[in-house]
């Protein structure tokens, strides 16, 4: 899906810095990965902030929708995002 | 449709559904509705556990089934599909629920109504059950219940499982749902059209996000200051890692050495029931039968009782406060580069303790596959019943070595099978997952629930229902392996030996007389006692049963003797040692470290005279003793838990296959490098 704006960039949830404030633009793909994560909430139009990463790196920990969601970066890597 | 209309004067017994997210309060909402009148068993056919209980709904009992906590119902998972088929009634034995409980976690509100939305669709009756009102409150945020249950279009019940508050105002309000044709709140006919193939998703959150915005009122950013803080040292890179490896060897150790005083006394408890109903009773096959067969095999079942209860207290504990998830999260990297889920990291360790805790415990992993990789590969953590059989054989052959100077071969070789184990398990994991349990990658994608003071009454209420379910149906299989093994090693009664064995007893009489006139000490009857224990194994249907697997263990370097006793460990791994002092006229009361076993097993000799025990030879049973299947009561726990006798059975072959192969490898490969 494409953002309609030229001026607000988009980037993956993987590449969005711990703490910033997003909102997510698409989920793209398909699959069970996809379908959960938009069962848990993570639609387009939601806000989402990424809280920390885990020791080795992945997974990552993601506020969305006032709880804690917990995914793997391969997994974030479908959500496209903007600040 | 189903139309439950009440007659007049007629109850019927009526069928609720219980459902809802997972750590939403959905489990301790049923436990304080149906008190300890609850039933655990599987979905036939599945590994889906069926949880019902009886619920005292206004003066008659409704049955309540507790549906597998759920996200969505859409049918993609076996947990799914079943909480489809009971709602439906389309599972045999399980009627139609009349209504349905939704569980709805206040603190949570926009993702649990999602499932809720999808319960509207199935045209039975729902009643919302709001949970953690109280640290809904607490965290200061307000909602307004009557508009809440206006615009969602369902009564909707504030509860408290833990203060009994609502109990009574959702028994009134099921009542008053039932045998009305419930209205669909939600229209979603033809959304699905303009969204695409996710459409649907899409305009259920759009309903729930307008109504949570006209009913609540959140208090911002001061929610979740305390989990969070929490958090950062529980998760943190390095703290977070230390704290949770000091939590798992706590776990780990306090089911090795805290259990152990129960699991003693229980064996003691057992032996004194046996010797007492062995002095009451005529002596006897009856007697032998009750007392050995039957007393010791239910003492050996009821022997894990005290790590299942306290494996299961753990687990529970960890669950209930949420750091379970906590601790998923740090490890998953690590377990999925073997290809394991990071919840794997608990059952695998507690596996180092026994295996039956252990797999018992890979419940807590949703996916199937995930699970059964796991569960097959915990055999390997080297159990503590494998101990024993390590200590005698270092201590006959390997004592007193030093590898490098300064570091005891005795240590070196046990941490050798250790990792000899878990490197094993880690290949076959692998393997595992790129064949028969091959399946594309389930998403890991995971809640991190807020931190909760879990309620003890569920923990202790999981705790006992996990032990009674091993006690009956593990412990029936475990039963009835004993008493066959008992037979096994009982029968033929050595009455009716030979007239060889009898000779053969006569002369090492004989030798017994002569070497203890020249020591001059040793007392007649013990010996008598001995030998005789000794020449019954023999020549029992097990003692048959090692002759004819001599010739398939000969290249491994074992003997019929060791062929006996290898036959007699699948009891329990431990046995080997008190069957090796039986065959080698030592007695059964010896243990693995006792220096006339020890010397008895230096001393051994095959039947063509050469030495029956060399290092290498010890080597390779170690070997052995890592892989192999060798417990029938983890077959009869991975029975229970995979629902199928087909997965014992892999496991057995797999395994044993493999120590055979690596023992042989040990054994001729060790024999060719010229070691002995």
């Amino acid at each position: 899906m494409q953002n309609t704006s030229n001026v607000i960039e988009s980037l993956s949830l993987t590449n969005l810095p711990i703490g910033a404030d997003a909102r997510v633009v698409s989920v793209n793909g398909e699959g069970r990965v996809i379908r959960r994560l938009l069962e848990m909430g993570v639609i387009p139009g939601v806000s989402v902030k990424v809280i920390k990463t885990a020791p080795f790196g992945d997974p990552i920990e993601v506020r969305v929708r006032g709880y804690s969601l917990a995914m793997r970066k391969n997994e974030a890597d479908s959500i496209e995002v903007s600040i | 449709m189903d139309t439950t209309s009440a007659k007049p004067g007629i109850k019927h017994q009526l069928t609720i559904a219980l459902a809802g997210n997972p750590n939403a309060g959905k489990t301790t909402l049923f436990n304080s509705l149906t008190g300890l009148k609850q039933k655990v068993a599987n979905y036939p056919g599945v590994t889906v556990e069926r949880k019902q209980g009886a619920w005292q709904l206004n003066g008659s009992a409704a049955t309540l089934i507790d549906l597998p906590g759920l996200y969505s119902l859409d049918a993609t998972s076996m947990d799914e599909r079943i909480a489809r088929d009971v709602i439906t009634g389309q599972i045999s034995g399980v009627k139609k629920p009349d209504a349905i409980i939704a569980v709805v976690d206040a603190t949570n509100l926009e993702r649990n109504l999602y499932l809720v939305t999808q319960l509207f669709e199935f045209g039975v009756p729902v009643v919302v059950a709001l949970t953690m009102i109280d640290a809904f409150e607490k965290q200061k945020h307000e909602i307004d219940i009557a508009k809440f249950s206006e615009l969602l279009g369902v009564p909707v019940v504030a509860v408290n499982a833990k203060s009994g508050r609502g109990r009574d105002e959702l028994s009134e309000t099921i009542h008053s749902v039932l045998a009305k044709q419930p209205k669909i709140p939600f229209e979603l006919n033809g959304a699905s059209e303009n969204g695409g193939p996710h459409g649907k998703i899409f305009a259920r959150y759009n309903f729930i996000s307008d109504v949570v915005q006209e009913t609540v009122k959140h208090n911002d950013r001061r929610e979740h200051k305390l989990s969070e803080k929490i958090d950062r040292v529980l998760t943190h890179k390095i703290f977070g890692l230390l704290i949770l490896i000091g939590v798992l060897l706590f776990v780990f150790q306090t089911i090795f050495s805290w259990a152990s005083l129960p699991m003693d006394l229980l064996d003691q408890g057992f032996g004194a029931i046996g010797d007492f109903v062995r002095a009451e009773m005529p002596p006897g096959i009856l007697t032998d039968l009750v007392v050995d067969g039957i007393i010791a095999g239910v003492g050996g079942v009821l022997v894990f009782l005290p790590q299942i209860l306290l494996l299961f207290l753990f687990i529970s504990l960890l669950e209930d406060t949420g750091y379970m998830a906590r601790a998923a999260f740090l490890m998953d990297k690590l377990m999925s580069r073997v290809g394991l889920h990071g919840k794997a990291f608990l059952p695998l360790m507690s596996s180092f303790a026994c295996a039956i805790p252990g797999i018992m415990a890979t419940r807590t992993i949703e996916n199937r596959r995930d699970r059964f990789a796991t569960i097959l590969i915990a055999p390997f953590m080297s159990c503590s019943a494998r101990l024993p059989v390590y200590t005698l054989m270092i201590a006959a052959f390997f004592a007193g070595k030093t590898v490098l100077g300064f570091v005891s071969l005795a240590a070196v070789l046990m941490l050798s099978m250790y990792a000899l184990g878990m490197l094993v398990a880690v290949a076959v994991a692998f393997i595992l997952k790129r064949t028969i349990l091959k399946a594309p990658p389930p998403p890991f994608i995971m809640e991190l629930p807020p931190y909760r003071v879990p309620n003890f009454r569920t923990v202790f209420q999981n705790m006992l229902t996990r032990a009674w379910l091993f006690v009956k149906r593990a412990g029936t299989v475990i039963l009835t392996i004993s008493i066959i093994l008992w037979a096994l090693m009982y029968f033929p009664r050595s009455g009716q030996t030979t007239a060889v064995s009898e000779a053969e007893s006569v002369s090492k009489q004989t030798q017994t007389d002569i070497s203890s006139q020249d020591i001059g000490s040793k007392d007649q009857s013990p010996n008598t006692e001995v030998q005789s224990e000794s020449d019954q194994l023999k020549h029992s249907f097990a003692g048959t049963l090692g002759h004819v697997i001599e010739p398939a263990i000969r290249p491994l370097g074992f003997d019929w003797k060791v062929g006996v006793a290898l036959i007699a460990s699948f009891a329990a791994r431990e046995v080997l040692v008190s069957t090796l002092s039986i065959i080698y006229n030592v007695g059964k009361d010896e243990n693995e470290q006792s220096q006339t076993l020890i010397s008895a097993i230096k001393d051994a000799k095959t039947d063509d005279g050469a030495p029956a025990w060399t290092p290498l030879k010890a080597l390779t049973l170690m070997v052995f003793f890592v892989l192999a299947m060798q417990c029938m009561s983890t077959l009869a726990i991975v029975r229970r838990e995979t629902n199928s006798w087909r997965w014992p059975i892999f496991m057995t072959v797999y395994m044993t296959g493999l120590a055979y192969v690596a023992a042989m490898l040990t054994y001729q490969g060790g024999t060719l490098l010229g070691f002995q």
